[in-house]
């Protein structure tokens, strides 16, 4: 992505994060092949066993990773900044949030963890004042809740708040 | 003509005013989801799909492509106005767009865009309504063998017309075919990498994939650009579009090139925003103010619009006749038609008429109501892009998650969307393409019982693919795409050679 690398910014460097991806794939294609072996990948008389087709696509991408690997040890270039410092920052500024975001939705409902989550997001990133951000955060999972709940007839997860309410 | 009385036959079908109304609240969602970042047309239609349940088919159906018209048009907008491309076909619109924004001429060139994107899409359906019948016809006699034989001619095209690595491409790719199978096995009954879990029994849904990869994925991405919006503001009213519309007409060679262009690359699935880059360098060429393209030339802002509107209605010919969509939306689009029982494929236009013509028939109107729409209201999506993104980012990752949530009502389903969405950003990055791991999710069960049919058949012998010319054309030349690359690659090495397929390779 960038071409800047100053060595205050490294990170990782992009050949190690091809490695990193192009290994996980690997061994993703291992755990194909082994689980689709066991279930049977070979001919019976009825025709082929279940894991016939996916332990091939297995194989296929066994192959085709292995290429990347050893295309990437092979290649000069590369030493490159995978992700400048400031910005792996910024977006891990946005992952943790949504991570928690997630839990949330499993605890208090999709409702409330939203305006949490836009409230947070708003004051601490956005830097807006609580009067701004509240009316956001209150209007949005609202306008939700009467889309889905009440013309569409969709139920979305709720929480221990909601229930109070009788929903 | 036949094709004439059917398309009469489905405008008929379109006489409910309901999805008239249908028509333009989708048509607006659409150019909404084309101007924010993080949503675009393949997961703005995932986000949507569970909310058309209620609806009939075609009423559904109508709406979801015409939030897919929308959001073809929407990406012109940012593009033209902010430079920033809302969606990855309308890169190679800010070449001259932003340009001739900054010279104070962005109505002309919203004009120009607008129209070009009428004109690409209005080609291509003509192209739909005419051939659509005739391969289907053709199609009706294929076996299972000939399908496989389409399907992997499809995905070995992601190979050849790619500009990614094709070890990427085959790894993402198979990743796809590997999500897809998990789960129950339909044919035999059997659990495969279910690994003893109950949550994964259910599989993956590609719609959840989609909202992941390309929503969740595409804010982290533009999270790292540490987004500043200055946009330019646009005047548009009817004497800049008349006065644009008189202009136009000296472009009909380009809008006719770039149509085709567009349309070829619809069909196969080299998608939209190959085709844009594509039409413009081609323009660039071929035209006479060659030299000023990228200083704020209209036929740079016409040419790559034409194609992205006529690849993204194309697309739509295989999804609809071979059930094998052309692009990640197209596939979105299927996925709806198998959740409301409709299984696309030459089936599809002995059984389902009223559907199939009510379709064609309202991308016909959804073009035409596309182009009011989008030339009334361009003020209104301006200042909504004026949003800062602070707001705008945790409003569409709630969205993504209610999207997440909505299509099996499945908790688990937000979380896969997440890793899904770290997936999209890693890939982005690293270059591996997520249009090929999307449709083989998709198409994976289809193309795995084809083989499985083709198979019994023959009694597991791969000679089946070879049996008949048919067969044997599709096969040799899906090989001769999928080794495309080596043989670039070989004649790179000897000095001198063809250029692959693609002429122009866009960032």
């Amino acid at each position: 992505m960038s071409s800047s690398t100053e060595h205050t910014e490294h990170t990782v460097s992009n050949r190690m994060m091809e490695l990193v991806v192009a290994g996980a794939f690997i061994a993703v294609s291992m755990l194909v092949m082994y689980d689709n072996w066991r279930v049977g990948a070979r001919w019976v008389e009825d025709g082929p066993q279940a894991g016939y087709f996916p332990f091939y696509i297995g194989a296929i991408m066994f192959l085709a990773s292995l290429g990347t690997f050893v295309v990437t040890l092979r290649s000069q270039f590369g030493d490159t900044n995978f992700v400048e410092r400031s910005q792996l920052k910024q977006v891990m500024q946005v992952l943790v949030p949504t991570v928690v975001f997630v839990g949330l939705i499993g605890l208090l409902g999709i409702y409330i963890a939203s305006a949490i989550f836009i409230t947070f997001f708003m004051t601490w990133l956005g830097k807006y004042p609580i009067y701004k951000s509240a009316p956001i955060a209150v209007a949005v999972p609202a306008l939700l809740f009467v889309m889905f709940e009440i013309w569409f007839l969709v139920p979305l997860p709720k929480g221990p708040i909601e229930t109070a309410f009788g929903y | 003509m036949e094709a004439l009385s059917s398309l009469i036959h489905g405008f008929g079908v379109l006489g409910d005013p309901m999805n008239i109304v249908y028509m333009f609240v989708g048509i607006f969602l659409g150019v909404l989801i084309g101007v924010l970042p993080g949503l675009g047309g393949a997961n703005g239609v995932a986000i949507l799909l569970p909310l058309t349940f209620s609806m009939s088919p075609v009423s559904a159906i109508i709406m979801l492509s015409s939030i897919y018209w929308g959001a073809l048009f929407g990406g012109a907008i940012t593009s033209i106005l902010f430079n920033i491309p809302g969606e990855p076909w309308s890169v190679a619109t800010t070449f001259d767009g932003y340009p001739m924004a900054q010279q104070g001429k962005a109505g002309e060139a919203l004009t120009a865009a607008f129209t070009g994107s009428f004109i690409g899409a209005f080609i291509a359906t003509l192209l739909l309504t005419f051939l659509a019948p005739l391969i289907a016809r053709f199609a009706l006699n294929f076996g299972p063998a000939e399908f496989f034989g389409v399907y992997l001619l499809t995905f070995c095209s992601f190979v050849g017309m790619g500009k990614e690595s094709p070890f990427k491409v085959i790894a993402a790719m198979m990743l796809g075919f590997a999500l897809a199978a998990v789960g129950l096995d339909t044919v035999t009954g059997q659990l495969r990498m279910t690994f003893g879990s109950t949550e994964l029994l259910r599989g993956f849904d590609f719609l959840v994939a989609v909202i992941g990869l390309f929503g969740v994925g595409e804010i982290l991405l533009t999270m790292e650009e540490g987004l500043a919006f200055k946009g330019r503001s646009a005047k548009i009213n009817l004497r800049v579009v008349l006065h644009t519309w008189r202009e136009l007409p000296k472009l009909w060679l380009t809008s006719l090139r770039s149509s085709l262009v567009g349309c070829w690359m619809g069909i196969t699935p080299g998608g939209a925003t190959p085709a844009s880059f594509m039409s413009y360098g081609l323009a660039k060429r071929f035209s006479r103010n060659g030299s000023k393209f990228g200083k704020g030339e209209i036929e740079g802002v016409f040419a790559p619009e034409t194609a992205a509107h006529a690849a993204g209605t194309s697309a739509l010919l295989p999804m609809l006749t071979l059930g094998i969509p052309g692009s990640p939306t197209a596939a979105v689009l299927l996925g709806g038609l198998l959740i409301w029982g409709l299984q696309p494929g030459p089936l599809l236009f002995v059984e389902q008429k009223d559907f199939v013509w009510g379709l064609i028939a309202s991308i016909y109107l959804g073009n035409i109501a596309g182009l009011i729409v989008v030339l009334t209201t361009v003020p209104l999506f301006a200042s909504i892009l004026r949003i800062p993104f602070s707001i705008i980012a945790p409003v569409i990752l709630v969205i993504c998650a209610v999207g997440a949530y909505t299509v099996h009502n499945a908790l688990l389903d937000i979380s896969v969307m997440l890793v899904f969405g770290v997936l999209g950003y890693l890939f982005k990055k690293l270059g591996y393409p997520l249009a090929p791991l999307v449709l083989a999710l998709v198409l994976g069960d289809m193309a795995e019982s084809s083989f499985r049919q083709a198979m019994l058949l023959s009694r597991g012998s791969l000679s089946i693919f070879w049996s008949s010319p048919l067969v044997a054309i599709l096969v040799a030349l899906a090989l001769v795409m999928l080794f495309w690359p080596l043989f670039a690659y070989i004649s790179e090495k000897m000095g001198r050679g063809p250029r692959s397929p693609e002429i122009v390779a866009g960032p």
